[in-house]
C-alpha cells in the first residue's frame, strides 16, 4: 500500500501556487478590466482602438497560447519572466479582456438619464464615473467577475504545461511517482471544485454588499 | 532573433495538417456537446428528485472544474477500468462532455423562456407530450439558442489546444514539436496564435449574423 500522506502534501503545495496564481491573475484582470472596458468608450479615437484592438486580440486567441506566447517568445524580445509572472500576466490579460467587455456592458446598462442628471448637475467626467455611474454598474458587473474569476481558476491549470508547479502539475508528479492515476486526479478535481465554490459564495457575499442602499433605485 | 518567412513557409503544411485535427475535434466535439447536453438538460427537468438534483450537481462539478484536469482524468484514469481511448477520442469526449454542461444551461434557457400559455394551448390543443415538444416548444425554443451556442463552440474551438496535453497532434502539438526540433519558437507559436485569431475573428463576423437572423423571435 503506498503511503498518501507525502503525496497529499505535494498536491496542497501546488494548491497554494494554484491559489496564489488565481488571487493575483483576478487582481490584473480586475485592473485590466477597468482599463480597456472603460478605455473602450473614451473620446479619444486612439485609446478605443487600443483597448479594442486589446480586447479582441486577446478574446480571439485561446489561453493556452497566449501563455505560450508570453514564455516562449517574449524571451527573444529580451523580456525573460519566471512561469510564475508568465502565469499571472497570460491569465490576467486574458480573463481580463473578458471582464472589459463586462465593464462596457455594465456602464452602458445605465441610463441615460442618469448622465443627463449629471450634466444638470455640473458633475466632471470622473466625478460622473466614480459617484454615480460605476456605484450602480457595479453590482451588475459582479454576478458575470465571479463567473470570469472561475474561469480563471480553471485557467491555471493550464500553466502546469510550462513546467509552473500547480495543483494540475503536482498530479501529474504524483501520477508518475506512484503509478495510481485515480487518487491524484480525482483529489484535485474536488480541490478546484471546492475553489470554485469558494468564488462563487465570495461573490454572493460581495453582491449583497455592493447592492446594500440600493434597493428600490434599481428595477 | 530575426522573424524568418522562409522558415515560416517550409513550416506551413505540417501546421495545416495540425489544423485539419484541431477542426476535426472541434466539430466532433461541438456534436458530442449538443447531443449531451440535451440529454442533460432534460434529466435536469425530470420530475424525480433525486434525479434533477444529482445531474444538477454533475453539470455544476463539471463546470467548476479545469477541461485540462478531466482530459487527464478520462486519458490516465479510465484505462484503470478497462477502458482504452485514443488520444482524439478521450479528447473529444473530453470537450463534449465539458461544454455539453454549458450548452445544458443553453437549452435551458431556451425551454424555460418559452411562455407557460404555449405548454397550455398544446394541451388544450389535445397534443401528446412527444407533439407539443416536436410541434411547440422545440421550434420556438431552439432559434434564440443558436447565438449562445454558436459562442460556446467558439469558446470550445479556443480550447482545443489543451488536446495537445494527452498528446493529440493538433495544431498546437505540430508548431510544439517543430519548436522544440529546430530551436525557433518565435514563427510556430506565433502562427498558431494567427490562425486561432484568424478563425475566431471570422467567427464572430458569423456569430453577429446568427444573432441577427435568430436571437429576435419577438420581432417576427
Amino acid at each position: 500500500m503506498i503511503d498518501w500522506s507525502g503525496y497529499i502534501a505535494l498536491i496542497l503545495d501546488g494548491a497554494w501556487v494554484t491559489i496564489k496564481l488565481t488571487i493575483m491573475g483576478s487582481a490584473l484582470a480586475l485592473v485590466v478590466a477597468f482599463a480597456a472596458g472603460l478605455g473602450r468608450m473614451s473620446r479619444f479615437f486612439a485609446v478605443r482602438t487600443l483597448a479594442t484592438v486589446y480586447i479582441e486580440f486577446f478574446r480571439g486567441t485561446s489561453i493556452f497560447v497566449q501563455l505560450f506566447w508570453v514564455y516562449f517568445v517574449l524571451p527573444f524580445a529580451g523580456i525573460t519572466l519566471t512561469p510564475l509572472q508568465a502565469g499571472v500576466l497570460a491569465l490576467g490579460l486574458n480573463v481580463g479582456a473578458y471582464g472589459a467587455e463586462v465593464v462596457r456592458g455594465a456602464v452602458r446598462a445605465i441610463g441615460r438619464e442618469q448622465h443627463e442628471a449629471c450634466v444638470a448637475l455640473n458633475l466632471g467626467r470622473y466625478h460622473r464615473m466614480r459617484y454615480i455611474i460605476l456605484p450602480q454598474a457595479l453590482p451588475l458587473m459582479l454576478p458575470t467577475f465571479g463567473n470570469n474569476a472561475i474561469e480563471l481558476l480553471k485557467g491555471t491549470a493550464v500553466v502546469s504545461l510550462i513546467s509552473l508547479s500547480d495543483m494540475t502539475f503536482q498530479a501529474q508528479v504524483v501520477r508518475a511517482q506512484t503509478g495510481n492515476t485515480l487518487v491524484p486526479f480525482a483529489t484535485i478535481l474536488v480541490l478546484y471544485f471546492a475553489m470554485a465554490w469558494a468564488i462563487s459564495a465570495g461573490v454572493r457575499w460581495l453582491e449583497r454588499r455592493a447592492t446594500r442602499g440600493l434597493d428600490g433605485v434599481r428595477v | 532573433m530575426e522573424w524568418d518567412w522562409a522558415f515560416v513557409w517550409q513550416i506551413m503544411p505540417t501546421l495545416l495538417e495540425g489544423l485539419k485535427i484541431t477542426i476535426i475535434a472541434t466539430v466532433l466535439g461541438a456534436i458530442v456537446a449538443a447531443v449531451f447536453g440535451m440529454v442533460l438538460a432534460i434529466a435536469r427537468r425530470s420530475s424525480n428528485r433525486l434525479v434533477s438534483r444529482s445531474v444538477g450537481f454533475a453539470a455544476d462539478f463539471i463546470r467548476g472544474t479545469p477541461l485540462l484536469v478531466q482530459l487527464y482524468f478520462i486519458f490516465y484514469v479510465l484505462p484503470d477500468i478497462g477502458i482504452r481511448l485514443s488520444p482524439l477520442t478521450a479528447g473529444v469526449i473530453g470537450l463534449g462532455i465539458h461544454y455539453g454542461t454549458y450548452a445544458a444551461e443553453v437549452y435551458r434557457a431556451g425551454i424555460d423562456n418559452v411562455p407557460r400559455g404555449q405548454w397550455e394551448a398544446a394541451r388544450a390543443a389535445n397534443l401528446s407530450m412527444r407533439q407539443s415538444w416536436i410541434h411547440v416548444v422545440l421550434p420556438q425554443a431552439i432559434p434564440p439558442m443558436i447565438p449562445a451556442l454558436a459562442n460556446y463552440f467558439i469558446a470550445m474551438f479556443k480550447e482545443t489546444p489543451l488536446l495537445s496535453a494527452i498528446t493529440v497532434l493538433e495544431l498546437m502539438n505540430q508548431a510544439k514539436s517543430i519548436a522544440n526540433s529546430n530551436y525557433r519558437y518565435i514563427e510556430p507559436i506565433t502562427m498558431v496564435g494567427v490562425f486561432f485569431l484568424v478563425i475566431s475573428l471570422i467567427s464572430v463576423v458569423a456569430l453577429r449574423w446568427l444573432e441577427e437572423r435568430y436571437a429576435r423571435v419577438d420581432e417576427r
